[in-house]
């Protein structure tokens, strides 16, 4: 028997759901507009701080990016949430079974953009998928996509670095994954993976309950969401953009070109070294990047910080060494280091 | 009745938990809440996201945390 939640059907008029909708987006509009010029009143005007003094640039960033960025991240998680209660995992998951490598790769790291799934679910996803018969570097690119191209991700880099910024970041962030996932199943390491993954056998059907929900459902859905998601990266907002804007008052104008600009060849291996014991997410991290770049750290050092901050962190790995032996574990952190590292360089020396 | 909640321990399962709890205490049920946290137990449900209800062997709900009374009905429903 298959039942789920639309035994609960949520009963609203369709004028009452399309047309709320139709307000929340006008709301949404008129205060990423206003937004702007209204904390630049506040803080230059009513508070009657200069606006090129210390106090005066934190605050304004500081305001102004807290209130843009929740704007973007509830507009953006709303949508995305949405569109993505059409797709699930197990989809995916069936989507990838019996592809070869290569092609394999380039599917599962572009599956790992839209597939709605939570680093939380890394274990069972990674069971789930190789138990299920989906090569180990096949895996291994979907989960190195995942939480690195996201929605969140590339809707923030629009926001604050323009469209050209954020597509070079899709590309880069896919062709980590692909290649990362691809050397990996080249490599033949099945061996170290925990022998209880291939012993696992999947009983029964295979579940997904993402099946025909109503408009009303889905949005239900996209506001919890955003409550959710809100709830949990506020803290790492917070401290994000506190240095960002500490960063934005007191560090002089130009002071990373000359200790970390594009012709130093450190630069690029130390952001993705500071970046791996760092845990944050793409809203957390990206706040401090705007700030970093705004004072003349390269773009390329800045993607490669921000990519290596969200792709590798240590509480992934601790829960990823349930599955991975050590030497594994090992592997997957030095091919994603490499590719992290190639893009910065490359991003320094072509832009 | 067996229920059985599905999850590693992160945030939404013991919410999920919590929430069973309460519902199961609401409908009156003779049933026992038992926390699956071993991976490959939790995998071999079939389940790729957490957290997941299990009732009487079968997975009725994976991914999200639904409210007290959409658990009430999942339960209600499968009595």
């Amino acid at each position: 028997m298959t039942l789920d939640l639309h035994a609960v059907p949520l009963r609203r008029s369709p004028w009452r759901l399309w047309g709320g909708l139709g307000l929340a987006v006008l709301a949404w509009v008129v205060a990423y507009r206003v937004n702007g010029p209204l904390w630049r009143w506040v803080v230059d005007d009513l508070f009657g701080f200069d606006p090129n003094s210390r106090w005066g640039a934190a605050l304004e960033f500081f305001t102004y990016d807290s209130v843009k960025i929740l704007l973007l991240l509830g507009g953006i998680i709303f949508a995305v949430t949405v569109l993505r209660s059409f797709m699930s995992v197990e989809r995916t998951r069936s989507l990838l079974g019996g592809r070869r490598e290569g092609v394999g790769n380039v599917a599962a790291a572009g599956l790992g953009v839209v597939t709605p799934f939570c680093s939380c679910s890394a274990v069972p996803g990674f069971i789930g998928f190789v138990a299920a018969g989906v090569p180990l570097g096949i895996t291994m690119s979907f989960l190195i996509a995942s939480p690195m191209v996201n929605e969140v991700a590339i809707v923030l880099l629009y926001g604050l670095f323009g469209w050209k910024i954020a597509a070079l970041y899709v590309s880069a962030g896919l062709a980590v994954a692909i290649l990362a996932g691809w050397v990996i199943g080249r490599l033949h390491l099945e061996r170290y993976v925990e022998p209880f993954v291939f012993e696992t056998t999947l009983r029964g059907q295979p579940v997904d309950l993402s099946g025909p929900l109503s408009w009303a459902e889905r949005f239900a859905i996209g506001r919890a969401e955003v409550g959710t998601i809100i709830h949990k990266i506020w803290p790492y907002l917070v401290v994000g953009i506190g240095i960002g804007a500490a960063i934005h008052g007191w560090v002089p104008e130009g002071f990373f070109v000359q200790y970390a600009g594009p012709d130093n060849p450190l630069a690029v291996p130390i952001a993705v070294g500071l970046g791996i014991p760092l845990y944050s997410n793409a809203a957390g991290i990206l706040p401090l990047v705007e700030a970093l770049h705004a004072k003349g750290l390269a773009v390329g050092t800045v993607l490669a910080f921000m990519m290596s901050v969200v792709a590798l962190s240590v509480p992934e790995l601790v829960l990823l060494r349930r599955v991975l032996k050590s030497r594994l574990l090992g592997v997957f952190v030095g091919v994603v280091a490499v590719g992290i590292l190639m893009v910065g360089f490359l991003f320094n020396l072509i832009l | 009745m067996n229920i059985k909640v599905l999850g590693s321990g992160c945030v939404n399962c013991q919410t999920l938990e919590k929430r069973t709890a309460e519902a199961v205490h609401l409908l009156g049920l003779d049933a026992h809440v038992e926390k699956v946290t071993d991976y490959a137990a939790i995998a071999a449900y079939g389940v790729m996201t957490t957290p997941a209800l299990v009732i009487d062997d079968q997975v009725v709900m994976a991914g999200r945390v639904p409210n007290v009374a959409d658990l009430q009905t999942l339960l209600g429903a499968t009595r």
